[in-house]
């Protein structure tokens, strides 16, 4: 029984964990970004979705927390990371460490701006559906399912993307050769601000369900950036599946832990296995390098 | 060239530091009261800058190494009640074995993955302070039965003193051959290790000066404080604060994370009346310099003054 209740929350956490990364990743692989604003990006599309609820419907809600995630990924492409990567007082080998620093500012603009205007307490985005259904003998929230098949959908609909469309093609062969694709005639600014959108949807659909699954504050945007950056690292800088799997194994440590142990401890474990495998395998489970 | 802008800036340092020593005999109690915390703040940037500016690592955990030194120390105060200079040398002992367990294996490794591996260790700690509560106190803190002194006067010339020295110290070390080959390791690792140099050695022996600095910094902050909390030495907060401060003063000028700091702990109690925003704004202007004068305070100035 136990066992059973494990199994299904584990799957739905890990679930959101890995839609969550997915984005991370990605633009580390196309564009060479980590975006550090990361928790910020789902925060702004969680607490909007939270406010919106309230006057459009739950649904409307979802819409409007998704539009703000983009809208944001935008802002944080425009005003920080792209003045950073063309400015020319920047020495080009140090252009890495200043979208760090930038996007980590930038972050934590993010964070207190939505103090001030909705307070530090938690909220939790309305449920797009209520009820509960009980598989096999346990009772599990019908929006945990929910979020689940979402999370699945949006990273089937990517995988989709990124495969079988010309612009997905694109943007896969801009993480392996960047100047290859340039000589093929493709702008990559325009590469770069595709990634940027996907990445916005992916945020803001990831920072929603997160929001109606487990709530969210103001408080842990940078929780957020530091689980989604670790489960990247542990699945390998760029490789979206890599993250898939790495979200499993953390998602799923942390329930076993947080059930058998104490909640309070449920970070711990995956803390372990991150720096065992970053010693042994510092390129991930799955990194190329 | 090189001697006219060294012995400019050695007059401007010459300059603040004789303000910054006649100050308590101008100001009140509440203002030494301000920049105490940022002298000792100083000294994480500048042993940050070290790391970073000079030996290329960015290291995203300075928290580690500064929380190993405080609790190192308090706790051992807190149990046994020994001397505090026999518990701010435990202390700082505490952060060099823990800087060079992490950095051991971790220099193997480069760029982000160093830079995680420095994270995790940030949250490691902090987590194992939550676990081991009935020590060090949790999230609210471990309280120390000793403090260097009540006399503002006194914290303040001690702070000041502690911080000139580090200074010194740190820079000499920048200037010195050892700093120049560290510069060439951090730079182009590479070219460094066909020269001859042994680049692992340099960059350990940067993190333990680095570890040294930040564990001291650390322990003597906690016997001014007479508290350590997760949130005044651990916290990723301050971690970022440190950087911010680092890169605000300038990049690989060690003296210019000093202004760097002073500048942000001046900042946040000047912009306290806007309650939540003060870390806003503060964060908001971090962004402009970054964007717009990316080589600091103190690097536009002496690279301005390379120019004319």
């Amino acid at each position: 029984m136990l066992a059973l209740q494990v199994l299904i929350d584990g799957f739905a956490i890990s679930a959101l964990y890995g839609l969550g990364a997915v984005g991370f990743t990605l633009m580390f692989g196309v564009s060479g970004v980590l975006n550090l604003a990361h928790g910020g990006t789902m925060l702004v599309a969680a607490v909007v979705a939270w406010l919106a609820a309230d006057t459009v419907g739950a649904l409307g809600g979802a819409a409007a927390g998704l539009a703000a995630g983009m809208a944001t990924a935008f802002a944080t492409y425009f005003l920080v990371v792209r003045p950073i990567q063309r400015s020319r007082s920047i020495p080009r080998e140090e252009t890495e460490i200043f979208v760090l620093t930038g996007t980590l500012l930038w972050g934590i603009m993010i964070q207190e701006a939505v103090a001030y205007f909705t307070t530090t307490s938690p909220h939790t985005v309305r449920p797009l559906i209520a009820g509960v259904t009980e598989i096999a003998g346990v009772r599990t929230p019908t929006n945990e399912i929910l979020t689940a098949v979402l999370c699945w959908a949006t990273i089937g609909a990517l995988w989709l993307l990124v495969n079988k469309t010309k612009a997905g093609k694109a943007l896969l062969a801009a993480s392996i050769n960047p100047r290859g694709l340039t000589l093929l005639g493709y702008e990559l600014s325009n590469i770069h601000l595709l990634v940027w959108a996907i990445y916005g949807v992916l945020a803001g659909v990831a920072g929603v369900l997160l929001g109606a699954f487990l709530g969210v504050s103001s408080d842990n945007a940078g929780t957020l950036t530091a689980s989604a950056f670790s489960i990247v690292v542990l699945g390998g800088l760029g490789s979206v599946s890599g993250s898939l799997v790495a979200a499993y194994c953390v998602g799923y440590l942390e329930t076993i832990t947080s059930y058998l142990i104490s909640p309070a401890y449920r970070n711990i474990p995956s803390l372990i296995l991150l720096v065992a495998v970053v010693y042994l395998r510092p390129q991930g489970l799955l990194g190329r390098r | 060239m090189r001697g006219i802008l060294g012995s400019r800036l050695f007059w401007g340092v010459l300059g603040l530091l004789l303000i910054a020593i006649l100050l308590p005999l101008g100001v009140s109690g509440y203002i030494l009261g301000v920049l105490i915390p940022a002298y000792y703040f100083a000294v994480f940037a500048m042993s940050w800058d070290l790391l970073f500016g000079f030996a290329g690592e960015v290291n995203f955990g300075p928290t580690f190494l500064v929380g190993l030194g405080a609790y190192g120390a308090g706790i051992l105060d807190a149990e046994t009640g020994w001397p505090i200079a026999v518990c701010v040398v435990f202390g700082t002992a505490m952060a060099i074995i823990g800087g060079v367990l992490l950095a051991l294996p971790a220099l193997r490794l480069s760029g982000p993955y160093f830079g995680l591996i420095t994270l995790v260790a940030v949250l490691l700690l902090q987590q194992m302070v939550t676990v081991f509560a009935h020590w060090t106190g949790g999230e609210i803190g471990l309280t120390v039965p000793d403090v260097l002194s009540i006399d503002d006067n006194t914290n303040y010339y001690f702070a000041l003193g502690f911080m000139a020295i580090s200074g010194l110290i740190l820079f000499g070390l920048s200037r010195s051959s050892a700093g120049l080959i560290l510069q060439a390791c951090g730079q182009d690792p590479v070219e460094a290790q066909a020269l001859g140099f042994n680049v692992a050695k340099h960059k350990l022996a940067a993190f333990c000066v680095s570890a040294f600095f930040s564990g001291l910094a650390g322990a003597l902050l906690v016997f001014y404080y007479g508290t350590a909390s997760p949130g005044t030495v651990i916290d990723l907060a301050v971690g970022v604060q440190v950087i911010i401060a680092a890169v605000l003063g300038g990049r690989r000028t060690i003296l210019g994370a000093i202004l760097g700091a002073v500048f942000l702990v001046c900042a946040g109690e000047v912009l306290r009346p806007l309650g939540q925003l003060s870390t806003f704004v503060v964060s908001a202007f971090a962004l402009v310099v970054i964007l717009f004068v990316p080589a600091g305070f103190l690097g536009t100035l002496l690279h301005r003054r390379s120019e004319a």
